[in-house]
This record gives C-alpha cells, structure tokens and sequence, in this order.
C-alpha cells in the first residue's frame, strides 16, 4: 500500500498544519483530508466575534489561505465524516461506507459543544457555537432587542454575551460558577470580567443552571434551578465540548479522554503500545506537557493545533521516509499554551496554564485598568494573564522552562 | 525577498509574531506593533510561523 496516502481525518486547522508540517519535514507523497463539515479549513476564533456581528461575513473571511506546498498532491474529501477505524488494514471508513486507505492516518476531529442538559422537547431558538454554520445561524438570531440567555460562562460564552450586547441585545448569563472565567482566570479577574460586563447590560446568574424551557415552537423563557424565569428568545449552550472519537471505538486505541499520544503526538492503545503509523493533533489530542507535569491532557487553547501539528508533521515526515522515529519523539514535546480574548475594549493575553494554579498574584497594575497576574502551582509558576500591557506579558514567555532533570 | 503585509484593520497587537520573528516584528513603547514590509528568502519559515500564530490571522506573506 505504498501509494495509500497521508490521510488526514478533520479539516481545520490542526490537519491543515500538521500536513503543511510534514511538507516542511520533506514528505512530498500524496495526502488526503476527509473532513465532516462542508468547508475548507477555517479560523474559528472570529466566529464569536467579528462574524457574529458582521452581516456578509462568510467563509472567505475567515478561510485560512492554503500555502504552495499544498497546491500538489492534496484530495479533499468534505461534508463527510469517519465511521471508523482498521488499524490493521489501515483504512478509514467514512459515513457513506467508503473505504479510505492510509500509509499514515492523523486523528484531527476536534472537539463539539456539549448539548443542552435537559430535554430541549424540539424547541427552535437553542444554539451551540464551534462551526462556521452555527455562527452564520447565530448571528442572524441576535437582532437588537432579542433576549439572549447564555447557558456558560467560559470564554466562548462571555465573547458571545459581549457581541451580542454590542449587536443591542438583552443578554443574561447562567452559569454554576461564582464568576465567568473561574476555572480559567480565578475570582479577581473572573471578577473584573464580570463587572465589564455588567457594565455593558449584561445580567448574570450565578452558581444558577437551567431548569426548564417553555414555550413553541421556539423557546420564549427559560426557568433556572433557583426559580427565576427569564424572557429567552435566544437560548446559547455553551458549556464545554466534547472530544469527537466515537468513530475510534473499536480501533483499539485509547480514547478514554480524546485520544491519548505520547511526546511524538503518536497515538497510543488501549494496550499501552504506542502506534507508529497513527498521530492524533489539536483539541481531540492528549498528551503530557513537560513543562508544567507529567499528566496527559487535552488543551483547547488556539495556538496548539499549530504546536501539535508542526510536531506531527516532523515525525510523520521520517516514518514515512523509513527513518527512526524514537529520538524524536524522545526528545519530548513541551508547547507553551497561548490564549487571548477580545471582550469589548478588553484584549486578555495569557500563557501557560492558569488553571493549574492553586495561587494568583496580581504584580502589576490594577484589575479596573491594565494588569498582569502571575499563576502559582506550589512555588512554580504555571501561567500568567494580562488585561494590555502586552509586553510585560509577552516577556514572561521565556520563564516557562523545562525542570532539567538532576543527574 | 519576501513581503510582509500586516492588516492593521484587523491587528490587535497581541505580539505573538514577535516571537517567532523579532528581526521583522516588535512591539514599540506603547505596545503597538511595528513591522519590516520586506525580509530575505531565507526567513520564509519564521514569518509562515509568524504569520500561522497570529490570532486575528492578519498577516500575509508573499514570496516574490
């Protein structure tokens, strides 16, 4: 099967790399995306933001543009997803039953947006926001007025409630946090973030969940766990997403939380056994971090579909010329997370991983102005996130560093 | 040479270009960011890098 190709299940960013990565490394042999949603590889990040209250705005804003290496040798297979898994014959079955064979597989299905909690009884006016089609349908529900409940309060949900607001809608958030943010950023700037908001309009309902909806065909008011009801033309379901590996249930690897990999993003069995020829990359991937512990996990920050990809492409470039691929993927792979958020005149910058910190120092400014608050583990440093001064923060990069083991 | 062309419409000055390609990008004194419109062929890599790591996706390169 030497003619198989590259196959690359998922067509977003982090297949988009991870191919771009192993035409870098030298692999100039065919590759194959077969991808669920309809569209070329997208930026997600405007989705809850400028394309949201930009009328117009489609995939052309937001396509990532495809670089010369890829002009060559690329099939692109969309609006189908994979069934399954052989990893024995190697080959991917997609949902029409077509068989896809492979020389090398990368798993790169990302993430959905967890459903709705409760029954929704097949009422109209509920949204989750990951793909281009869901921003288009959103944006055209968020008409100046419309009362917008936003079940969540991590980021997807505060930039969501920001734009909405910006757009003149009536937003409320419920969430069972005690302030937006609190896993990510902890409770002063959860609550900073909270009190711009509500400086905008927005209302917030915490440690709250939802308890009911009423109304048909589309949704009218929602009923909270604390008895409130709230007017609810727009109902948001933003509360985490869930990695897409059903359709590896039988192929005998380890998808006990994504889809596990060690340092070379090579995916791992449920036997422990590493294999060499599949390689999991972006959110659906779970991998140790040496530079924080040696815990496997997966990370949904933007920046490392890039990281995971670039890396994946190396080693599948030298798998794929017959070389040896272990003092790569020894050589271990430490990403340092990135995450911003736009949220009105709010630009937050962050590093590393905050929410491992069991401690937070505020070390320069002020929560209500500009700031930056470092993020402790113990005595390590573990994150760091600013409000601005984008340079004090961009210059904390180099302080997260491997721990040299002692000889 | 390469051509740099940064759209500062949608820039919001996050700097992460600056580290994958300092010769070209830096932020400035009041965190605004400057940039080099042309660099030498044999920085291609840096500024592709530079140019995928950018949140708003504001930068294009050009080979020319």
């Amino acid at each position: 099967m030497t003619d198989a190709p590259l196959l690359i299940v998922g067509a977003a960013m982090a297949g988009l790399r991870t191919a771009e990565g192993a035409r870098r490394a030298g692999y100039a042999g065919p590759i194959e995306f077969l991808g669920a949603e309809a569209h070329a590889p997208y930026n997600r990040p405007p989705l809850s933001k400028e394309l949201l209250q930009t009328e117009g705005h489609g995939h052309d804003e937001v396509a990532f543009p495809i670089r010369s290496a890829l002009e060559q040798g690329v099939t692109w297979t969309l609006g189908r997803a994979a069934a399954s898994l052989d990893t024995e014959r190697r080959v991917v079955t997609d949902e029409a039953g077509d068989e896809h064979p492979y020389r090398a597989l990368v798993i790169a299905t990302g993430l959905r947006p967890k459903p709705l909690p409760i029954p929704d009884h097949g009422l109209t006016g509920i949204h989750v926001l990951r793909t281009l089609d869901d921003a288009v349908g959103l944006r055209s529900a968020l008409r100046p007025g419309a009362n917008v409940v936003i079940l969540g309060s991590g980021f997807v949900g505060c930039e969501i409630a920001a734009t909405a607001a910006k757009n003149g809608c009536a937003v409320s958030i419920v969430t069972q946090s005690a302030v937006p943010l609190d896993r990510a950023l902890g409770p002063e700037l959860g609550g900073e973030v909270r009190r711009r908001h509500e400086a905008h309009g927005v209302r917030f309902f915490t440690r709250d969940g939802l308890f009911g909806l009423v109304g048909d065909p589309g949704v009218e008011r929602v009923i909270l766990t604390s008895g409130v009801m709230l007017e609810c033309d727009v109902l948001v379901v933003a509360i985490g997403s869930d990695p897409n590996t059903e359709w590896l249930a039988d192929s005998g690897i380890d998808v006990s939380d994504g889809v596990l990999v060690d340092g070379g993003l090579r995916a791992v069995g449920v036997d422990g056994v590493v294999r060499p020829d599949v390689f999991a990359v972006g959110d659906v991937a779970r991998y140790p971090n040496p530079l924080f512990d040696d815990v496997a996990r997966r990370v949904e920050h933007w920046n490392l579909p890039t990281e995971t990809g670039k890396r994946a492409g190396q080693l599948i470039a030298a798998h794929l010329a017959g070389e040896d691929c272990e003092p790569l993927a020894a050589a271990g792979f430490a990403p340092l997370p990135s995450f911003w958020s736009d949220q009105y005149d709010m630009h937050l910058l962050a590093f590393g991983m905050t929410y491992l910190a069991d401690r937070r120092e505020l070390v320069a400014g002020a929560l209500d102005d500009e700031c930056v608050v470092e993020y402790y583990r113990g005595d390590a440093l573990v994150g760091v996130c600013g409000i601005g001064m984008r340079s004090l923060v961009q210059s904390y990069r180099s302080r997260f560093t491997v721990p040299t083991a002692a000889v | 040479m390469i051509k740099i062309d940064v759209d500062m419409n949608k820039c919001q000055h996050y700097g992460q270009c600056v580290f994958e390609a300092p010769e070209v990008f830096q932020l400035n004194a009041d965190d605004k960011l400057e940039y080099k419109a042309e660099a030498p062929d044999e920085m291609l890599a840096d500024l592709e890098a530079a140019a995928d790591v950018c949140p708003m996706q504001a930068i294009t390169i050009t080979r020319g």
